[in-house]
């Protein structure tokens, strides 16, 4: 269920009635697209004040997804790293492999209540895609995706899985041929098929009531952390911790958690290959605000305003933007924002598998490098959660070469 | 700045009292480097063009189709920015006094450039009105509001998604023009339909004065005036950039038939929207 009315002066309140955190958020869209995205706002706050659409999403989170997803105290990690304890929220261990299908179940019983059966969606890793195309062949929908050409070489597991749940998988080989691109083009297609078919965006991100909408699908993973961790510790956390590429497995960890002091908050970009080197995707870190996919946030952008190509190893977070609510909370100084690296994630993608018998997507493998940067500095009666929000199995093509070339296989 | 304003209105009552429909003819700034462009600009008015739609190139244009995003990632390869668009349309007005140009595109480069010097650079060099995709009204705050307060027209697009109890907030703070997107769909994909272009150009005129120029899927005289002859101007964008494309050579660089094959479609359109209303 979503949380009960945050105060005005809130970090929970955004976005106001236009779909703006501050500065970022809005609604940068063509005409065409207008019409549509009004109908789909007004459409999820019917639907966000029914108990009708929260029983039956509660229905799915507990038969279908398998939630409330796992709290696993990691305790040789917590050794290995020396300091605070640290919990995993084993969002991997839901239905499809990770977060992705908490927003998906949402989106697709909303195209269900608009009476809509043709679903689009575009993806980085395949993770949202594989999540649409689950939820699609559960409810008889059809289902497009699009995923950039480079990103369909990356992640063949989940494109074969997209085909066999009955999905059409769309290359893209406009650009830099990755999430943006897919992005770019599902929209595009969407301008065409505007009266038909319901976008089902992946991140946090786009026009609104997308940031807002996704947000509140995914704050499902932050709202189980509250009553788990105080189950198992009976406290809040002391800091909390995810990656971020667009941003939805952070914002909905994030959120329940924005109007605790005690609690710190922890971001992580990708760096790519380092920030300096220019070859990341830490729009935050490196990036400046400006107008992209629908809303206003940090882009990776030249000083002509155009977009530049985002560098990660995990297709995940290949992305040259965020999240508007990120931006915001950002500003505000609300929530840390850090960086990984590839190769610090490889790192820590290798650690979690031979420590914890868990092996972890790149993405989360980007949260994990940087906790392990701070949790040994952090006193033994302190917690860290970090939301371990997709498993590795799709990524062991583009692994296992790269840890056998850095001697850690 | 009312001469901004002027010569765009000065345009339609010219074509009002040839009583025929205008033609516009986009074209991405930079395209396919900056020389031949200002040279494909200079040459859109002789063979026949009534107003200029120039592109502001943009890494991510997505209402566009493959064809003029191929566009403006050969202007931005070749080193265009939005101060060497302005500049363009600068040499362009030393020569030309009345042909309106209006600017076209996206909001980031616009953002970052910073809107209020935007708009003094592009007043100052001759732009005639802006069209930006994705601002729709509903972020009129942007750069619509201060744009219009400083005299240049911010033409709005209509759709066919846009019905009758939207059309009064998309044309508040809309001037010089609507355009109508004759598809629902990107640019370059669909013929327009001339039955459905008729009806919604009535259904439009029920509820705004301004003239309208119908775009996307015109690409043949005799499509220039059949949309023509229900529209006030018809407005060509992919089949002039794919003229122009398919004049280069293999490394994407301009030929001696590049202005040309711009200049001889032009033509042929042209006779189309004389031959609208016959």
């Amino acid at each position: 269920m979503a949380s009960a009315t945050p105060a005005p002066n809130s970090f929970r309140s955004g976005p106001d009635e236009n779909g703006h955190f501050g500065i970022f958020g809005g609604r940068y869209v063509a005409e065409t697209l207008m019409p549509l995205i009004l109908d789909v706002e007004k459409a999820y706050l019917t639907a966000k004040g029914d108990p009708d659409f929260w029983a039956e999403m509660e229905y799915y989170r507990k038969h279908y997804i398998g939630r409330p997803s796992a709290l696993y105290f990691a305790p040789r990690l917590t050794e290995h790293f020396g300091g605070a304890k640290l919990y995993f929220k084993r969002d991997e261990l839901n239905h499809t492999g990770a977060h992705k299908i908490n927003n998906v179940m949402g989106q697709a019983l909303l195209a269900k209540r608009m009476g809509k059966t043709k679903i689009i969606a575009e993806t980085g890793a395949g993770q949202h895609g594989v999540a649409t195309a689950t939820a699609c062949a559960l409810f008889g929908m059809e289902c497009e995706v699009f995923m950039g050409a480079e990103d369909v070489k990356r992640q063949k597991p989940n494109v074969d899985r997209m085909r066999l749940l009955g999905a059409k998988v769309v290359p893209v080989t406009s650009g830099s041929a990755t999430l943006k691109d897919a992005m770019n083009e599902a929209l595009r297609y969407w301008v065409s098929k505007a009266e038909t078919h319901f976008y089902i965006i992946g991140t946090a991100a786009g026009p609104h009531p997308y940031p807002a909408m996704v947000r509140d699908f995914q704050c499902i993973i932050g709202e189980e952390v509250r009553w788990q961790l105080e189950e198992a510790e009976g406290k809040l956390p002391d800091a909390v911790v995810a990656c971020i590429g667009g941003g939805s497995n952070a914002i909905g960890l994030f959120h329940p958690f924005l109007d605790d002091p005690s609690v710190k908050i922890y971001g992580v970009e990708a760096a790519g290959h380092g920030i300096s080197s220019g070859e990341h995707a830490a729009s935050l870190t490196g990036g400046a605000p400006g107008v992209l996919h629908g809303n206003r946030t940090y882009l990776l952008q030249d000083d002509d305003g155009q977009i530049t190509e985002a560098h990660s190893i995990s297709a995940g977070l290949d992305y040259p933007g965020i999240g508007p609510e990120h931006s915001w909370l950002h500003e505000s100084g609300r929530v840390n924002y850090v960086s990984a690296t590839d190769k610090e994630a490889l790192e820590a993608f290798a650690l979690c598998a031979k420590l914890e018998g868990i092996i972890p997507a790149l993405e989360p493998s980007h949260a994990l490098a940087f906790t392990g940067t701070m949790i040994g500095d952090m006193d033994k009666d302190e917690i860290v959660v970090m939301n371990l929000c997709g498993r590795g199995d799709k990524d062991l093509d583009a692994v296992i070469p790269r840890l056998e070339e850095m001697g850690k296989l | 700045m009312d001469y901004t304003a002027s010569r765009l209105d000065k345009c339609f009552a010219g074509l009002k009292a040839e009583n025929r429909p205008g033609l516009g003819i986009f074209i991405t700034a930079g395209d396919p480097d900056p020389e031949t462009s200002l040279a494909l600009l200079k040459a859109l008015p002789g063979a026949g063009a009534d107003m200029i739609e120039f592109g502001m190139p943009f890494s991510d244009p997505m209402a566009d189709g493959p064809a003029i995003q191929a566009s403006s990632q050969r202007a931005l390869k070749a080193g265009a920015s939005l101060a060497k668009t302005i500049d363009l349309v600068r040499k362009f007005r030393e020569e030309d006094q009345t042909t309106p140009v209006v600017l076209m595109g996206y909001y980031n480069p616009i953002y970052i450039y910073g809107v209020e010097k935007f708009l003094t650079d592009a007043i100052s060099a001759g732009a005639d009105g802006l069209i930006v995709v994705d601002l729709p009204p509903e972020e009129d705050d942007e750069l619509c509001v201060p744009a219009v307060k400083r005299g240049l027209p911010f033409v709005r697009l209509a759709t066919p998604t846009t019905n009758d109890a939207r059309l009064p907030k998309v044309l508040t703070n809309t001037s010089g023009f609507l355009y109508y997107v004759s598809i629902t769909g990107i640019t370059g994909t669909a013929d327009a339909p001339v039955d459905l272009v008729r009806a919604a150009v009535g259904r439009l005129r029920g509820h705004t004065d301004l003239p309208i120029a119908v775009g996307f899927g015109i690409k043949t005289r005799e499509h220039a005036a059949a949309i023509g002859s229900v529209a006030d101007a018809c407005i060509v964008g992919t089949a002039a950039v794919n003229a122009i494309a398919g004049t280069l050579d293999a490394d994407g660089k301009a030929t001696e038939g590049t202005v040309g094959a711009l200049t001889d479609l032009v033509s042929e359109l042209a006779k189309g929207v004389r031959e609208a209303r016959g």
